[in-house]
């Protein structure tokens, strides 16, 4: 996982549900690349053709919230964004992100679609360049960085299991 | 201090003496996947090294089953092609299965006591009866396939004391709708809900697992009802191995605690586009295209009881196509025994088999742009149902019952006999 992410904001606001993420009718592929086609196409159609990889999604309260889909954060990351900040998290949504390697980060950052966002995951440091706007985020509980450090669950079970990587 | 249920249940399961914001690697009893979550998984589970622990993984495929077109028919053969080359017992095939969380109760997985984890954020509802369940992801499914262990964090509680008579026509469905529009689609984020008290204790199991189902539209990670003698009653014949009662301490610390009247709830709906956007369904007197009775949240046997009894000898209005969805091929049989089929089927209803169908916007039901639906299930998402500007109006069976005599949102004590 890249320690310092610099990307260009989407803002979205509170309760984006999982059904916003990735409509239930797409569910029937796990390819990233395929999910993405479809990311957020009704509640913003223009985000998936728009997007550009290492782009940041910022969002309200309650992100991910509704169902336990692993495709709405591999949409996320076919979609090439390259983390989450969000006032709050579903934690399903938390879980399968950390599981999956997109990292999250539960801060208020506020700002404006296309702001270039900075955010340093070792020291806990996110920033709004445009507006200035510096803050902290706290660690990671311990047994959760050691598996964002593996590379996520996947990684960490097949050292646990003593499987050749 | 004492210890909540989900303390105590995580303490065991982990072999240590465990407090709420503590994380553990706990032993799973159960680990549930379907026919969407399921596919993933298989992919991750075959870079792991070991075989599966067979008995210990539940395959139900459901939510676009019998499949609505290639890509979902494709899902569900892989999901069939796992289990034959693993052997894994305990795969439900279309005909024999039905929505994944009443088949887990009705095939005694779920029991007091017991970590159940799934593919499915509905996992919740096992609660009812008792255990720890809750929703994860595929990745983490394919990792309990192997280790038969997942990392959690021990949430916090928040206590829910629902006591008095409730209405005729009040059921579980108004119980936790009540509290959802109370404390907010994320008032219970993070945290394990235990709902008791003389309503509880006097509510079908069917009722409960209503309740627990919904814990998750309120953010929560559990929603657990204390077990009672109703639990054993129903278990009996029925559940897979010995199970013993998890009761919380009478000290135990809650994060929080809420109490209600149960004589004070009436018949709700959540109105577009959040659970939470709760009002009496006697005040939202608003036109439907569609009412749907079904998914795991209102799918058995006891849910098309009450929409029968007040639908028999009536007719669904024109202009208002009603679907109605039995959870699992047991509640199909049921029904059909007792004449259920055949008063939907009279009143002009649309009777299928199980299948999770339109309640996600699958297939079976799904609405076109402007149609509002009054429907038996759990989400009312922008889009949820279909057409991004369709609306969904989440009830419990009476109401959705009364709504379709009426064309309109309907109390039902408005259209009782």
């Amino acid at each position: 996982m890249k320690e310092v992410i610099k990307g260009h904001a989407w803002v979205f606001g509170d309760n984006v549900d999982t059904d916003q993420i990735i409509p239930a009718e797409y569910l029937v592929t796990m390819k990233n690349s395929e999910l993405a086609k479809h990311a957020f196409e009704n509640a913003m159609p223009k985000f998936a053709s728009q997007v550009r990889k290492g782009d940041i999604i910022v969002a309200g309260r309650n992100f991910g919230c509704g169902s336990s889909r692993e495709h709405a954060p591999r949409a996320l990351i076919g979609a090439g964004v390259s983390c989450v900040v969000a006032e709050s998290f579903a934690r399903i949504f938390f879980r399968n992100a950390i599981n999956i390697g997109l990292p999250v980060i539960e801060t208020k950052l506020a700002s404006r679609s296309g702001d270039l966002v900075v955010v340093d995951l070792r020291r806990g440091a996110i920033k709004n360049e445009r507006t200035g706007e510096s803050k902290r985020f706290p660690a990671y509980p311990p047994f959760v960085m050691m598996l964002i450090e593996k590379g996520g669950l996947i990684p960490y079970t097949k050292e646990v299991l003593g499987c050749r990587r | 201090m004492g210890k909540t249920i989900s303390e105590k249940i995580l303490s065991s399961k982990s072999g240590k003496d465990v407090r709420a914001g503590e994380i553990v690697e706990a032993k799973v009893d159960y680990v549930m996947v379907n026919d969407i979550t399921g596919p993933a998984a298989f992919d991750e589970f075959e870079g792991l090294c070991v075989p599966p622990i067979r008995n210990k993984i539940v395959l139900i495929p459901d939510h676009y089953v019998p499949n609505k077109d290639v890509p979902s028919a494709m899902q569900a053969k892989k999901m069939r092609d796992f289990a034959i080359r693993h052997r894994i017992p305990s795969y439900f095939e279309v005909g024999s299965g039905g929505v994944c969380h009443q088949l887990m109760i009705e095939q005694g997985f779920v029991a007091p006591g017991r970590l159940i984890v799934g593919a499915d954020s509905h996992t919740c509802s096992y609660g009812a009866l008792g255990a720890f369940a809750t929703g994860i992801g595929s990745t983490e499914a394919a990792t309990v396939f192997a280790r038969g262990v997942l990392w959690l964090r021990v949430p916090e509680s928040m206590r829910f004391t629902v006591d008095g008579k409730l209405g005729r026509f009040v059921s579980g469905k108004d119980v936790i709708l009540t509290i959802i529009g109370d404390i907010g689609v994320e008032g219970a984020r993070y945290a394990s809900m235990e709902v008791s008290g003389s309503s509880i204790s006097s509510m079908s199991i069917s009722d409960r697992v209503t309740i627990s189902n919904m814990g998750i539209e309120a953010g929560a990670k559990a929603c657990i009802v204390p077990p009672d003698r109703k639990v054993d009653d129903y278990l009996r014949g029925r559940v897979r191995g010995a199970y013993k009662w998890t009761l919380p301490d009478a000290d135990a610390d809650y994060a929080d605690q809420n109490s209600y009247d149960g004589a004070e709830i009436v018949s709700v709906v959540a109105k577009p586009f959040l659970p939470s956007n709760v009002a009496p369904a006697s005040e939202t007197p608003v036109e439907i295209d569609q009412a749907y009775l079904g998914s795991c949240t209102n799918g058995r046997i006891e849910d098309l009881r009450i929409a029968a009894k007040i639908l028999k000898g009536r007719k669904v209005r024109n202009g208002v196509r009603m679907i109605v969805v039995p959870a699992t091929k047991d509640v199909y049989d049921q029904a059909l025994k007792e004449g259920i089929i055949k008063t939907f089927s009279d009143a002009g209803a649309f009777v299928s088999g199980p299948t999770c169908g339109a309640c996600l916007g699958g297939y079976m039901g799904v609405l076109a742009p402007g149609e509002r639906c009054v429907s038996s299930t759990n989400r009312n998402f922008v889009g949820r149902m279909g057409a991004k500007d369709s609306e969904v109006y989440l009830a419990s069976p009476a109401v959705v019952a009364a709504s379709a005599i009426k064309g309109r949102i309907t109390d039902p004590s408005e259209v009782s006999r």
